[in-house]
């Protein structure tokens, strides 16, 4: 055999290998939410679509999932708008303090996600018993937390954008006669919608995704991650596979069609330069 | 004569007094004062770095002067926010609105536009008007009555927005996407956009900097008519010296942060007022001279007349010459120098040549050609010779002693025999230009700094380095140092003076 051939076909073997390795779960769960069996990995036995009935009359789940809607929704337009904001301020900072704040409010990004699970926990002890705050964990809380934990990351969506507009841009403006206030709405926020929406949806997805935190402070508040948690530990109930396939088929068709949008628009920009 | 007076400052739009600028202590602008005449065409022109740019932010409102005042038709714009001043801004980079068209982006500043309501009765008032009275404020509240105003309609605003469209030269691009124009387009674009808000003074931040070389030809030409047709006064910032001098009234040449000359330019370029300005205007030969007596200069060895006077006896002056003002003739002895031809470089309309002549090298241009090693002859008349001051003479330090072989200045300890002085004591160092040694590698000097300017003197290249901690050296040396390096200085002790330290008098320096 020759030696090129040799490193092609080892190459598409490492492809191979890593994709299955990403996949094979996933394609597991799908499979097997098709089937009866107890747990996957048992004998698939016949083909239903039971489990994706069951996921209609399960009120838990139901509860469950508008819950995730409503915490992810909320915090990630607050985050949105906070992070949004955030970035402006830092970006038109002196360049000295620009640095200490922009690694400051990335710090909770690498930061251990328990971590700051633990840390909400017992701030939320000492709101309550300590500084006797008539505040309590469920759903308003998670909400909290989960603003905090997804605003840097709009914050790392937002930045890049405005780096990339002119820097004269606000200043044009305010020439022009426009306050501060009005240049901001009326200059600035319309070149940063774009990043705006990947931002919220980035921030909805981590909302979606987040379980450690959830678990921690939602005492009495089910998530989908949470609930999908508990299924699958307690290897009882088998819906859990229909709902983590519909999870993964709607991320799939959002990824799907933001790609699509994105393409077209960078189409039209090509087109007009 | 008092009338006369007042209409002068009536005709001042713009007032600079002792305005200084520092970002985080390093002064970019510094105490700098200049008035500029209505229906001015004025050019701040000098390298990056001089200050130009930040000079023109301030007067639009961008940065706050650390110190002094800026005045605009009279009024102090200290706390006057960019959006209300009577000025507008062409940028270096355009910046137009992206997610606006032509039309939009032009008649963005006229839609935030109030204008006096004559059917309209006046408003009454009451405002807090502060008044210093032996020393303390004192506010009152005041009726005024102030004018009822309206904003553009519609069509006023469309109108207006064809016209700037028209005097651009952009008629039929009103609908256009500001993303689908090209870089000359968009200029216009900006320039129609500031002049439409008819501002009493527009600032354009080299505006021209971001056009190829035909369309900035092309631009300089329009600008220039359009200020001629609209009569309003433009300060333009740039560092290409033939756009000053072909588009202003009045060029104001900087580095450093401060002014070096400020006149026509015609006056720039025959009579430079110090050789930096030489310099940067168009080439220059420079030479260190002596003024023997008043309209007699000796350099390279001869006595030449000129037509300067009023320096000391003896002082040491830049010479200057530009190379057109040379007279060159085959053969020697017919002028005042003797040399041969190194080069010869045909420009189009001349020949450009290097002339040795003793160890100066001469920038020559003429219309006759000489060969490449003809021994030549070079004529000077004496309103060809610009003598200017020398603006620094020797390099001098306060410091103090440290020990018997060690005196610190300039946050450096260097070993130069301090005899006769106590230890502690404070002293004034001297160090002429060419007792300065500068080292490649910044470990091998006593301190480390950074090359500020680099002019060519004939026979050696003068220096100016800058410390760390802003103190400026200047070097006389064979070699020519690059801009921005970084470099270590060294100092030859046996040519250093050392003189005890005299506290100057309280007024001493108010008259600089």
């Amino acid at each position: 055999m020759k030696k090129s051939t040799m490193w092609t076909i080892a190459r598409w073997a490492i492809l191979i290998v890593v994709l299955l390795a990403i996949y094979l779960p996933l394609i597991l769960i799908m499979v097997y939410s098709f089937s009866g069996a107890r747990s996957a990995g048992d004998t698939f036995g016949e083909f239903t679509f039971s489990q994706y009935a069951n996921l209609f009359e399960d009120k838990k789940l139901l509860t469950a999932t508008k819950n995730t809607i409503v915490v992810g929704v909320v915090s990630a337009l607050i985050a949105t708008l906070l992070g949004t904001t955030a970035a402006v301020g830092i970006h038109y900072m002196r360049r000295r303090w620009q640095t200490a704040v922009d690694t400051a409010s990335q710090i909770t990004v690498v930061n251990a996600e328990i971590v700051t699970a633990m840390g909400f926990f017992l701030l939320m002890l000492f709101l309550r018993d300590t500084v006797k705050l008539p505040v309590n964990f469920g759903l308003g809380w998670l909400i909290v937390a989960h603003t905090v934990i997804t605003t840097p990351y709009v914050i790392l969506t937002v930045s890049p954008r405005l780096k990339q507009l002119n820097p004269n841009l606000l200043e044009a403006s305010m020439d022009l006669g426009a306050g501060a206030i009005r240049s901001l709405i009326t200059v600035l926020l319309p070149q940063l919608a774009g990043a705006m929406v990947s931002g919220f949806a980035l921030a909805f997805t981590l909302s979606l995704d987040d379980f450690v935190v959830t678990n921690i402070n939602g005492t009495g508040v089910d998530t989908i991650s949470t609930i999908v948690y508990d299924g699958l530990r307690n290897k009882l109930n088998p819906d859990i596979r229909a709902l983590s396939t519909i999870i993964f088929v709607l991320v799939l068709g959002v990824l799907i069609v933001g790609n699509i949008i994105k393409n077209k628009r960078l189409q039209n920009e090509a087109r007009k330069k | 004569m008092a009338a006369n007076d007042k209409t002068n400052d009536f005709e001042k739009i713009i007032e600079l007094k002792n305005v200084s600028k520092s970002f985080d202590g390093k002064a970019v602008v510094k105490d700098l004062s200049l008035s500029i005449r209505r229906g001015q065409f004025v050019t701040l022109l000098g390298p990056s770095g001089c200050g130009k740019t930040t000079l023109l932010r301030m007067i639009a409102g961008f940065e706050t002067p650390t110190s002094g005042e800026i005045y605009i038709g009279g009024v102090p714009m200290s706390s006057i926010p960019p959006y209300k001043r009577p000025v507008n801004t062409v940028f270096q980079k355009y910046a137009l609105f992206p997610h606006l068209n032509v039309f939009k982006n032009i008649a963005f500043g006229l839609k935030l536009k109030r204008i006096a309501d004559p059917t309209k009765p006046a408003k009454e008032r009451y405002v807090t008007k502060q008044t210093v009275v032996d020393g303390k404020v004192r506010r009152e509240r005041v009726k005024v009555s102030v004018e009822a105003t309206r904003k553009l309609t519609k069509s006023e605003i469309a109108d207006k927005v064809n016209r700037a469209l028209k005097l651009v030269g952009l008629e039929d691009y009103g609908h256009r996407d500001v993303n689908s124009l090209s870089g000359g387009q968009q200029q216009r674009v900006a320039i129609a956009r500031a002049l439409v808000c008819e501002p009493k003074v527009l600032l354009l931040d080299e505006p021209l900097g971001a056009l190829d070389l035909k369309m900035r030809k092309e631009m300089q030409i329009e600008l220039k008519k359009m200020h001629e047709e609209l009569g309003i006064t433009f300060i333009f910032v740039t560092h290409d010296q033939e756009e000053a001098l072909t588009m202003s009234d009045v060029v104001v040449v900087m580095n450093d942060g401060i002014i070096q000359q400020v006149a026509q330019p015609k006056k720039i370029y025959d009579e430079p007022q110090n050789a930096f300005v030489a310099d940067f205007i168009g080439e220059s030969n420079i030479l260190t001279g002596i003024m023997e007596k008043d309209y007699t200069i000796r350099f390279l060895g001869k006595t030449l007349a000129c037509v300067d006077k009023g320096f000391e006896k003896n002082e040491r002056v830049d010479v200057i010459i530009r190379p057109e003002d040379i007279g060159i003739s085959a053969g020697p002895g017919q002028g005042h120098f003797d040399g041969e031809v190194l080069t010869v470089v045909f420009k189009g309309t001349y020949y450009e040549m290097e002339v040795k002549a003793g160890d100066y090298e001469f920038t020559v241009q003429n219309q006759v050609e000489f060969q490449k090693g003809a021994a030549v002859s070079l004529t000077i008349a004496p309103d060809s010779i610009h003598i200017m001051k020398k603006l620094i003479t020797i390099n001098k330090f306060v410091g103090y002693v440290y020990d018997e072989e060690t005196i610190c200045f300039a946050e450096g300890d260097w070993e130069i025999p301090a005899q006769g002085f106590e230890k502690g004591d404070e002293v004034v160092v001297q160090i002429p230009f060419n007792a300065v040694e500068l080292t490649d590698d910044e470990e091998d000097g006593v301190i480390g700094a950074r090359v500020a300017q680099s002019v060519y003197k004939g026979t050696y290249y003068q220096v100016q380095v800058i410390t760390d901690t802003y103190e400026d050296f200047y070097v006389d040396t064979a070699d020519e140092w690059d801009m921005d390096d970084r470099v270590g200085i060294k100092i030859d002790p046996a040519k250093v003076l050392v003189d005890a330290y005299v506290a100057p008098e309280e007024t001493a320096d108010e008259e600089k």
